[in-house]
């Protein structure tokens, strides 16, 4: 069953006195309970995808609609109301606040939730726990390594229990053996916790560990891969 | 967590900065409210005095002298109850760059019309008895290390000489708008020493009913119209308002430059927070990303500038209150006596620090609410 439909959908951007335009009529589902990744060159309109998909942006014409909720057709207001009950987003450099410890940045999500200080320390220790951070919950960002901010940033996105979990380029700012365990625990996330993961990568090996691969070329669905598990 | 620590750790992230833009609201708050209260307290000042009391000085300026035969007169007009009267001495003690003020006072009339000055018993016989006795206030007595019984000798101005005078009493005053720093002695020994040429600079009217200030006003200015020595009569409070009203300009200046001074750090502290803002431009874009809507992320901004607007008025404007409460500095207070920073100035501060808190913290707040999540994530820092 598809969890996000995409619906000729155009976007372009307007760069001084060109307009470029990233995608012309795109149309392409996504499954619930997948593990997609999104591949293709620079420029192919990846990162431009998950940010129409997470109501980041919206289409110049075109729907977007997730788990039956029109996106591209909300104000400002409603979606940042559907972003923090619905989206989980995780950036290739981490964002983590500096100015708070893993716990609290974990924790901010659930700060617009009407959870009690009690349940939302539940469920912080238990995102940590599932990234395999609880030894280093009260860490700054600057005290923690790559791998441990990008598991933080990981924790933040699903602290929530959101219906999409979406990374861009998670994997590109880390080591090798780094990249290897936040795939693992995306692999996990979608195998064990039955999350709806979508990742932007230009790598390889994290491809390898999706049940579905989006191929976009100058804006165009190429190839759609599905493997069976 | 909260929203406030989230506020809080956004003001910690650069300590020193935030300390110094705090830090410089407070110095300018203490500033301003310092400033405004020459002008809040010489207002009150001119709102001093008792409705009982009236001043007889000279028509034309009060440097004029009175004539002492005006007593009778004026003790016969309908509502005096008493008279007394006195003369500015202008002497100096030891260097004549250092002023207090200094009176020739008739004793007993002048401290039956003024009961919120209080002389010890013992010590009021004394200064009575004494004709070349002087009453000091405590103040004065403290800053020059006197003690009753002490000899001091004052250098006339205005009746040349040395003076030498013998303390033989203290008062302390039960309202601020009265100085502890007056030096007075007795009309008769300036009287006797002038030769009998010494004239009333001013009368005082003890009267029955303060309804009935107009009507005696009229009448005593009416008895010497036409003498040598025509007369102005007035309430003490109007009496008052006019020797304040000789530091009109410089209550201006005052205001003008707390004024200045606020809006020099208004600009101070908006650059600030534009920095403080700027810098975290991508994590704007984080938390809108996660789900905080524009109007909060806005508010976020809006409250540090506004924590430190408040803050620094808080300190700077509480630290100015308790300061002028409780120290009496000499330099103010033998000009304005009952310095202090009057209740209004502490709103006009809580106002200012509004302003502060929007003006700084308003151009942040709204580039931070309408910036696209897409733009803010994409920028570098």
């Amino acid at each position: 069953m598809a969890l996000v439909e995409i619906r000729d959908v155009h976007k372009s951007f307007q760069r001084d006195t060109q307009r470029i335009e990233v995608f012309t009529g795109l149309t392409l589902d996504i499954d619930d309970g997948s593990f997609t990744a999104v591949m293709g060159p620079s420029g192919s309109g990846k990162s431009t995808l998950l940010n129409l998909i997470a109501g980041l942006d919206k289409p110049t014409s075109g729907t977007v609609q997730v788990a039956g909720a029109v996106v591209s057709a909300m104000a400002p207001g409603e979606l940042a109301r559907w972003r923090s009950r619905h989206v989980g987003f995780v950036f290739q450099s981490f964002n983590l606040l500096p100015v708070l410890t893993a716990y609290q940045n974990v924790e901010l999500p659930l700060l617009l939730t009407r959870l009690t200080k009690k349940e939302r320390d539940e469920r912080v220790r238990i995102a940590l726990g599932v990234v395999g951070l609880e030894d280093r919950m009260h860490h700054y960002p600057r005290q923690l390594s790559g791998g441990q901010e990008q598991r933080t940033a990981i924790a933040r996105a699903i602290v929530a229990d959101p219906t999409l979990t979406m990374l861009d380029e998670p994997t590109g700012q880390l080591d090798a053996r780094s990249s290897q365990e936040v795939l693992a625990l995306l692999q996990r996330l979608n195998t064990e916790f039955k999350k709806t993961i979508i990742i932007v990568t230009h790598d390889a090996h994290a491809a390898e560990r999706a049940t579905t691969t989006l191929h976009l070329e100058k804006g165009d669905l190429v190839e759609k891969g599905v493997v069976a598990r | 967590m909260t929203r406030g620590r989230l506020v809080w750790a956004n003001l910690m992230r650069h300590k020193w900065r935030t300390l110094l833009t705090t830090a410089s609201v407070a110095v300018a708050m203490f500033l301003f409210a310092t400033l405004r209260s020459f002008g809040t307290t010489l207002d009150s000042l001119s709102q001093f005095g008792a409705a009982n009391r009236m001043v007889v000085r000279h028509a034309t300026a009060i440097v004029f002298p009175l004539q002492m035969s005006y007593v009778q007169r004026l003790a016969t007009v309908e509502g005096v109850k008493g008279v007394s009267w006195a003369n500015w001495f202008g002497g100096w003690y030891q260097d004549p760059k250092v002023f207090f003020a200094n009176f020739a006072v008739d004793g007993p009339s002048f401290l039956a019309l003024y009961p919120e000055i209080v002389v010890p018993e013992e010590q009021k016989q004394e200064w009575l008895r004494d004709r070349a006795g002087a009453v000091v206030g405590v103040d004065l007595m403290e800053k020059y290390g006197w003690r009753v019984g002490q000899n001091v000798v004052l250098n006339g101005t205005i009746f040349p000489g040395e003076w030498q005078f013998t303390i033989r009493a203290t008062y302390t005053s039960k309202t601020r708008a009265f100085d502890q720093r007056s030096f007075m002695f007795h009309y008769a020994y300036l009287d006797e020493r002038t030769n009998h040429q010494a004239q009333p600079g001013w009368f005082y009217l003890d009267i029955a009913n303060g309804d009935d200030a107009p009507r005696i006003a009229a009448t005593v200015d009416g008895l010497f119209k036409n003498s040598n020595a025509p007369t102005k009569t007035m309430t003490e409070q109007a009496f008052q308002a006019s020797w304040m009203g000789m530091f009109g300009n410089v209550r201006t200046l005052m205001n003008a430059i707390g004024l200045a001074v606020v809006f020099a750090i208004l600009l101070v502290t908006g650059n600030a927070m534009m920095m403080s803002a700027r810098e975290r431009t991508r994590e704007v874009g984080t938390l809108k990303a996660i789900g905080f809507s524009d109007g909060t992320v806005g508010l976020i901004e809006l409250a540090e500038a506004g924590s430190v607007a408040l803050t620094g008025t808080l300190l700077g404007v509480g630290a100015a209150t308790l300061l002028w409460k409780n120290i009496r500095v000499a330099a103010i207070e033998q000009f304005i006596p009952g310095f202090q920073v009057a209740a209004n100035t502490m709103w006009i501060s809580a106002a200012i620090a509004l302003t502060l808190t929007l003006v700084s913290g308003l151009v942040p707040a709204l580039r931070a609410s309408r910036m696209s999540v897409v733009a803010a994530l994409r920028t570098v820092e």
